[in-house]
């Protein structure tokens, strides 16, 4: 599905991004952990195709694609979905005019019909009943004066309506309680499939209770600097950052 | 109410020229170019007025002569030579038409390259089109259905033929040909308009609509509009502007006047798209016209516009509030790109007691344009208890763009409120990126934040003419990041 190998990539002349190496088979689920500051969000945004950032080296391939020669609009509509860490507020935008245009946008770019409003709708309902989204929130404007829950599950709402082949889920759990927790990660194992994949950013293993990953990476300063099974991301809840820090100057 | 502003946008973005940028072949009846008492009274004759309304005219053109052209605004211009103007065209149409059907078919071809083919607009929602091509107007529709009700609805050359004493007691009551430079200039020479007439009591059932369209080249004109709401009625007018693309500058210089007799509301509305100029700012038309309204006791106006056209825009929408507990109202959308400066505004004067107004306006500047808010609330003496709320807001598309507020307040009682907001901001490279990551283009991305940051304004609009706004700020905007 995507495989990067040798990421470098910096903002404002600082190297952020210094030789990261992924591999993603579909039907995956990876975790990336990582403290503060590791690079984890500037990994997500240089996919996404963020142009803050300046490629230095390395190569990503999605899909037998040069993902990094895409523009951002193309990443998306071939089936990138970046769920944010922070969700931007578009006032004045209902949540189903801004999905429906990015729909028919993407439908467009593959050459198909736009969807009826009727289909629409329906996806609508049948979507927004799988993250316990307030079918009100739908009809409001994009993530405007929503609280910080439930900007969180209107990404995960998102990216159910839009169905992508690779999802990025920036830090989704932050800010959740128990139960919003549950239910989005609920999504998040409805949506999984055979041919898509997620990459599931996260600072706690107790997300990882939820979302069951197939492989946990630990990202630190710019590198994946360790990857094992799930049971590594217990480990690193135990013995802390410290721990692979000291691993690091070993 | 639906959520029309929520509409897909435009599918025609792909069109970045001008869209209604063409010229019809339509034989005109031009008189020579320039200005003198011999061209006023030419006009005059050519149109078989009354003595009265010459003598009128002539007034205006004597006080034009001594006046000076305004400097105050925030917009650099070159001046028009007012002798190098022709100040009459009219289409060479020698009879009226009883139907649509006997339309002159190049004249069909161009309603419908405007998007307003006939046929379509007798099948929309009541809507009552009086086509105005270049200064006469040429059709009008849904007169039998109006005149049941005592409308009047018709060319301002018309009413001033069948209607003369409503012409003669309302014209120049709200913007005297004294008021100013481009208002003395259209009380001069002013072609053709529209005329309105709402009695007692009636509650128009549709939208009365007039297309305004500069067709012939170096014309410059000077439209006339006169709305009168009589005690307890109601009307909803719609102004929309198109014109083909020039390379010399166009003046319009049109005064519109409305009255709200006690009771009475009147919904004003116009989009305006005339032509900017092109991206290195040659061309285009200047915009320097005279809206005002008067309110009776309990009255309402409201004034909303979507303006995108235009070289220089210099206009400002305003209310009287004479009658006690009136209320106007000014919503307003100004997006000016490349090169186009936009000086636009209200004034609201609040005169009786218990008078309310209320202003939202919004600026969307791109490209190297200037975009100012000009506005004026007055509080008199005798307005006890008065009210006014103004929120006027812009938003930068580029670095190099200008928006500028300049909110004036005179008050002279102490009893009234006044409340007045203001933010900049530059469009939110966060807020693109998340559209784009949705597979959203730029554009389109655009077009929603734009359109959303509009919203207010836009859902004042009627139905028809909301969609229709929502694609000009769409493409008017197009490739206006920076
Ligand atoms: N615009 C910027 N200019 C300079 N440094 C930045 C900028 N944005 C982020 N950084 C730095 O990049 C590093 C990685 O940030 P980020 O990817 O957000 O980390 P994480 O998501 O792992 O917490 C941090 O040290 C942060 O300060
Ligand atoms: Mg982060």
């Amino acid at each position: 599905m995507i495989t990067i190998k040798n990421l470098h990539a910096s903002i404002n002349g600082k190297e952020i991004l210094k030789g990261l190496d992924l591999t993603v088979n579909a039907g995956e689920v990876h975790a990336i952990m990582g403290p503060n500051g590791a690079g984890k969000s500037t990994l997500a945004s240089v996919l996404a195709g963020r142009e803050d950032y300046e490629i230095t080296e390395g190569s990503v391939d999605f899909d037998g694609t040069d993902l990094l020669d895409m523009d951002t609009e193309d990443r998306a509509r071939e089936g990138l979905f970046l769920a944010f860490q922070y969700p931007v507020e578009i006032p004045g935008v209902s949540n189903i005019n801004f999905l429906r245009t990015a729909i028919n946008e993407i439908r467009e770019y593959k050459g198909e019909e736009a969807m009826s409003a009727k289909e629409f709708m329906a996806t609508v309902r049948e979507k927004s009943a799988l993250v316990e989204l307030d079918p009100k929130l739908a009809s409001r404007s994009v993530n405007e004066g929503f609280s910080g829950g439930e900007k969180k599950r209107n990404e995960i709402f998102q990216m159910a309506m839009l169905e992508p082949k690779l999802s990025i889920l920036d830090e989704t759990d932050s800010g959740l309680d128990i139960d919003a927790l549950r239910i989005v990660a609920n999504g998040v194992n409805t949506l999984k499939g055979d041919d898509n994949a997620s990459i599931v950013i996260t600072h706690y293993q107790r997300l990882l209770d939820y979302i069951v990953p197939d492989f946990v990476h630990v990202l630190y300063d710019g590198k994946i600097v360790k990857s094992g099974p799930k049971e590594l991301a217990l480990e690193l809840e135990e013995k802390g950052y410290d721990w692979i820090k000291e691993e690091m100057t070993l | 109410m639906a959520n029309y502003t929520e509409n897909e946008l435009a599918k025609d973005l792909e069109d970045q020229e001008y869209k209604f940028g063409f010229t019809s072949d339509i034989d005109a009846d031009t008189i020579p170019k320039g200005l003198s008492e011999d061209v006023i009274r030419l006009i005059s004759h050519k149109k078989e007025e009354p003595e009265w309304l010459l003598e009128y005219r002539l007034n205006a053109y004597r006080i034009w002569q001594e006046m000076i052209e305004p400097e105050w605004g925030h917009v650099h211009y070159t001046k028009p030579d007012f002798q190098d103007i022709a100040y009459y065209s009219a289409p060479n149409q020698t009879k009226k038409y009883e139907s649509w059907d006997d339309v002159d078919p190049e004249m069909k071809e161009t309603m419908a390259k405007l998007g307003i083919s006939l046929e379509e607009q007798k099948r929309l929602t009541g809507v009552a089109v009086d086509f105005v091509m270049d200064s006469v107007s040429v059709a009008t529709s849904f007169k039998a259905k109006l005149a049941e009700l005592g409308i009047i609805f018709c060319s301002f050359s018309e009413a001033v033929q069948d209607h003369p004493e409503l012409v003669r007691a309302n014209m120049g009551t709200v913007v005297p040909h004294t008021d100013n430079f481009y208002a003395a200039l259209n009380s001069a020479v002013f072609t053709d308009g529209s005329f309105c007439y709402i009695p007692k009591g009636v509650r128009c059932p549709m939208e009365l609509s007039t297309y305004f369209r500069i067709n012939q080249g170096g014309t410059g004109q000077f439209e006339r509009t006169l709305v009168v709401a009589d005690e307890g009625s109601y009307v909803s007018y719609l102004e929309g502007c198109t014109a083909p693309q020039r390379d010399e500058n166009q003046l319009h210089a049109a005064v519109v006047e409305l009255i709200a007799k006690d009771n009475a509301e009147i919904k004003y509305s116009t989009v305006q798209n005339w032509y900017p100029g092109d991206k290195n700012g040659v061309g285009g038309i200047f915009n320097f016209v005279t809206k005002r309204g008067i309110c009776g006791t309990n009255s309402k106006i409201s004034w909303t516009q979507v303006e995108t056209g235009s070289a220089v825009t210099w206009k400002y929408p305003s209310c009287i509030l004479k009658g006690d507990h009136s209320v106007g109202e000014f919503y307003s959308v100004a997006v000016t790109n490349n090169y186009q400066q936009a000086d636009t505004g209200t004034k609201m004067i609040h005169l009786g007691k218990g008078t309310k107004s209320t202003i939202i306006s919004k600026g969307i500047s791109a490209g190297k344009s200037q975009n100012s808010y000009r506005g004026l609330v007055q509080i008199h003496k005798n307005a006890q208890n008065a009210r006014n709320f103004s929120q006027c807001d812009s938003l930068l598309m580029t670095d190099e763009c200008g928006a500028h507020t300049f909110p004036y307040i005179e008050c002279k009682n102490s009893s009234a409120k006044i409340e007045h907001e203001a933010t900049t901001s530059k469009i939110g490279e966060d807020q693109i990126f998340y559209c784009l990551q949705r597979g959203i283009s730029e554009e389109k991305a655009i077009g929603l934040i734009v359109n959303g940051y509009c919203k207010e304004v836009l859902n004042q609009l009627p139905m028809e003419f909301a969609v229709e706004a929502q694609k000009l700020l769409t493409i008017s905007l197009e490739g206006s990041v920076g």
